[in-house]
């Protein structure tokens, strides 16, 4: 091949490559909604009663059909799947082998029995409430005492934020307005909002609603602006209520933002401290 | 250079170049690999190269820079051929001995040869025990070729497979013959390579990919480097024919930027390829098309993972997303990719070469063929190492390595880098294999050993590893993130002396439910290090938790430095070492050590007289109390 031909073909590779890419976001690994063509019924059962599903579901849709309630996080039915709080973990036996699948991606199979409360789920499940719980300081009190979770048992690192990404995909996905992201890793992961789109787009969000603040399960996502903190005794996967807007109050936190790593987060005090 | 185009060339062109190779001209090696160069190996193949000039020989004698040898620790190496006669940590002032001794005068020069424990110099590499023991397959050939010149591989029989497989095999048949050897995954999980295959050649698509996963990162181990910086072709090649079998036409390098050899000498041997037409269209004048693009890692661990490797070639963020769909379905871009590992690429066409049968007579059961190791730590002999499976760890570290270093005892040995564990004193003789690794709570990773001795403190070996994952991991899911950055907590808390009696369960918890519910292998596999230090060495933790006591005196918290003042001769050589003035005395007083000033650096231990030996490191015991006023020293 000529230098010429391969440097076609690398450039149709790229292309390509961007146009597959454009086409799918941030964490998504499979169709939401069941495929429509071709769908095939399969069965499963969870909790010992039997379940019809289709091809392509995941266990917690196939779950929540029956109104069997797993609870969840990071999951927003009208998001891509993103998998990451392993709240929805639940335990899947195939034959003789067990093992604990995150429910919100695991797709369903025939055959398979499923335990969303199985021993091992509340074991593992309680500790991941613990987890949250140190960071996030406000759980669900049912929550916490259905799974005996121990308050105080890991050390505290209160943050606002618990990197659900429920508002990057919100932003990325339903609005398409790229407006947050992830930087960091490990430890140092944060949700950074990017001045220079959030200034262009964040106004004209539902109405000046700004969307991302709806999806957001702590009330990290500034409300008004305003530093008004968390609810006490929401539910952990609840939505946060939107409040009025004006556009003056973005453009003057943005302003005042200088790096932009959100401090409003970081500066405010924390409430019930 | 003209293109190969049917495999009459090939044969033709390899036939050339041995007829071009005389095999009793003299040839200087020298190992090029990282090791040696670190040890300034360049400085002295330039001085060879110099010397033979001046002298007039340089068409006499063949001067090649080859990968790595293996024997990191006694590095520069030169094995001059066809005698076969190896030099070990040549300097460049031992060049023109070598040139004009062994060289022309035939002579050999003992004191660079390796001496045996008998006291007895060796003089060919393979008498080394270093290499005595081991079985070379897919590392021997490093030291023959020079890995920017793939003649020099053509010559020694390379791409003879992908001609067998383009020409006689369907790649049906491959498939079978890598089913049937078993050759399982080189870079931890040991999956079955062929089962790999065949899944992405069932997958639905027409475009399919498959990759070289040299995202190697394990602290300690550079095996995978050294074989792609070594012989870059051999994995090209096994790469070429999964690539048939598999049905795709393109192929991937995943080569971490921070291997800037690897980087090159891969670069210049798909060029190299190209040239000759065994990358692009009608390789070989078959219907066969294949390219291969190098993709340099930004530095980040977890894009070793596949399905994170995978998502960082599309251009995004390199994090592990959900395999429940396997990445031989549904891997870049959705489509069907097959990621294998630098060493299992490399294995393929020995396989073809040789059959399923030959290679599986090595090994064990389960696990068949050799792995390289890469044998570090408190070793006498560090370096790379290529052991059939089944090989004890007994053998491996004292046969190979020779025994730890300044006669210590043995402690624990730890496989498989920060998803691994630690194996001790009592299952030293394990059969290294994937089974009986995983079975003994560590795994095989991708080969990294790290030796340690009755020095190491294993609570704080399994923070050190939990420290570099709490970096290293990417942060998506909360097991992992919370998970590790809570066990460190616990941990430093351990090694400082506040540990707590339910520390032990907590640990053991959080690692439960990492091992259960994380997304990826990274969060799963991190609580190895933790739990397997548990498992073997659950009371050295009691120790640190109920008698605040550090037993191999690592932990800075619970370790003092004191000076016997029966012992002590007031020589004022701690006193004037100490950088931070901690040491009280004086001229024929009694130094005492000031507690409430002690940094801990341990620079008094290290230069008090050993035949005084007045400072030693207490743990877990009163500090007696000096005397008043200071003692004259008796």
């Amino acid at each position: 091949m000529s230098t010429e031909e391969r440097e076609k073909q690398n450039s149709s590779e790229r292309q390509t490559r961007r146009a597959v890419s454009d086409r799918r976001v941030e964490g998504v690994t499979q169709p939401i909604a069941p495929a429509v063509e071709a769908a095939r019924q399969v069965e499963l059962t969870i909790n010992g009663q039997a379940v019809e599903a289709w091809e392509g579901m995941t266990l917690l849709q196939a779950a929540q059909s029956v109104g069997i309630s797993i609870p969840t996080l990071c999951h927003h039915k009208e998001l891509s799947t993103y998998g990451a709080c392993r709240l929805c973990s639940v335990e899947v036996i195939r034959g003789r082998r067990s093992r604990i699948v995150a429910s919100c991606i695991y797709p369903v199979e025939d055959g398979i029995e499923v335990l969303t409360e199985s021993e091992k789920v509340a074991k593992h499940r309680k500790i991941i409430l613990e987890l949250i719980q140190a960071r996030w300081p406000w759980v669900d009190k049912e929550l916490l005492e259905k799974y005996g979770a121990q308050p105080g048992r890991f050390e505290e690192k209160t943050d606002f934020c618990i990197l659900c990404g429920l508002c990057v995909r919100y932003c990325t996905e339903v609005k398409k307005a790229n407006c947050l992201g992830f930087v960091g890793r490990g430890a140092e992961r944060q949700i950074v909002i990017y001045p220079e789109r959030a200034i262009e787009m964040c106004p004209t969000c539902e109405g000046g609603n700004m969307g991302c603040r709806s999806v957001c399960p702590t009330g990290t996502m500034p409300n008004e602006f305003a530093h008004t903190g968390p609810r006490f005794g929401k539910k952990l996967p609840l939505a946060y209520p939107v409040k009025s807007y004006s556009e003056d109050n973005v453009r003057e936190v943005l302003h005042t933002v200088g790096d932009w790593r959100m401090p409003w987060v970081r500066s405010q005090t924390m409430p019930g401290k | 250079m003209p293109k190969l185009k049917s495999l009459l060339d090939l044969e033709e062109l390899r036939k050339g170049i041995i007829a071009s190779k005389d095999p009793s001209k003299q040839c200087i090696t020298i190992c090029s690999g990282t090791g040696c160069h670190a040890y300034a190996s360049e400085k002295v193949a330039d001085t060879f190269a110099s010397e033979l000039e001046q002298q007039g020989l340089s068409e006499k004698i063949d001067l090649r820079r080859t990968g790595c040898h293996g024997f990191c620790e006694r590095g520069p190496i030169v094995v001059i051929f066809p005698d076969e006669i190896c030099y070990l940590s040549v300097k460049p002032d031992d060049v023109s001995e070598i040139v004009s001794e062994t060289l022309v005068g035939k002579k050999i020069i003992e004191r660079l040869l390796y001496v045996g424990d008998d006291g007895k110099p060796i003089t060919h590499e393979n008498d080394i025990p270093f290499y005595k023991h081991q079985i070379r397959l897919v590392f021997g050939d490093n030291r023959l070729i020079n890995p920017q010149s793939i003649e020099d591989y053509i010559g020694l029989g390379g791409y003879e497979a992908l001609g067998k497989v383009l020409f006689e095999m369907t790649p049906e048949d491959v498939i079978e013959v890598v089913k049937k050897a078993n050759l399982r995954g080189r870079g931890g999980g040991g999956f079955p390579a062929g089962i790999k295959w065949e899944t992405t050649r069932n997958a639905p698509g027409d475009a399919k990919y498959v990759i070289v996963n040299a995202d190697e990162g394990d602290p300690g181990a550079y095996m995978d480097r050294s074989l792609l910086e070594g012989n870059p072709h051999s994995v090209l090649e096994g790469l070429m024919i999964g690539a048939y079998a598999i049905g795709a036409n393109q192929g991937y390098i995943y080569v971490r930027q921070e291997y800037p050899l690897a980087v090159e000498n891969v670069g210049v041997a798909i060029e190299q390829m190209r040239e000759y037409g065994l990358l692009g269209e009608k390789i070989l004048g078959t219907g066969f098309d294949f390219d291969v693009i190098v993709h340099r890692g930004a530095g980040a661990f977890v894009s070793g993972e596949s399905s994170a490797l995978m998502t960082a070639i599309e251009g995004r963020v390199g994090e592990p997303r959900p395999k429940y769909i396997r990445t031989a379905v549904s891997g870049i871009h959705g489509r069907p990719s097959n990621l294998n590992n630098v060493e299992t690429w490399s294995n393929v066409p020995l396989i073809i070469k040789h059959g399923a049968k030959w290679f599986g007579g090595i090994g064990t059961e389960g696990s068949k063929g050799t792995k390289i190791f890469s044998l570090v730590g408190k070793v006498n002999n560090t370096g790379l190492v290529e052991v059939p499976m089944g090989m004890p760890l007994r053998d491996i570290i004292y046969n190979i390595g020779g025994g730890i270093r300044g006669d210590k005892k043995f402690k624990a040995v730890q496989t498989g880098g920060p998803s691994g564990g630690v194996i001790p004193e009592s299952l030293l003789n394990l059969p290294v294999d994937f089974d009986e690794l995983s079975k003994a709570g560590s795994m095989m990773g991708s080969g990294g050993m790290i030796v340690m001795d009755e020095d190491t403190c294993v609570v704080d070996v399994a923070r050190y590893f939990l420290d570099f994952l709490a970096d290293e991991s990417c942060g998506k899911c909360i097991p992992c993130r919370e998970g590790i950055q809570q066990m460190l907590v616990v941990l430093n808390r351990i090694c400082e002396g506040t540990g707590r009696e339910e520390d032990l369960d907590t640990l053991a918890d959080l690692g439960d439910m990492m091992r259960d519910c994380a997304l990826c292998a990274l969060g799963q596999s991190a609580p190895n290090p933790v739990l397997s230090t548990i498992q073997y060495f659950k009371e050295e933790y009691e120790e640190h938790i109920q008698n605040h006591r550090c037993p191999a005196g690592v932990c800075k918290e619970l370790i003092n430095y004191y000076i016997d003042p029966e012992k002590c001769q007031a020589c004022m050589i701690c006193m004037r070492n100490c950088p931070v003035g901690a040491i009280d005395g004086g001229k024929n007083i009694v130094h005492v050590v000031i507690q409430e000033k002690c940094t801990k650096c341990g620079t008094c231990l290290e230069v008090c007289p050993p035949r005084f030996g007045a400072v030693s490191k207490l743990s877990g015991v009163e500090i007696p109390e000096a005397a008043a006023g200071g003692i004259k020293v008796r």
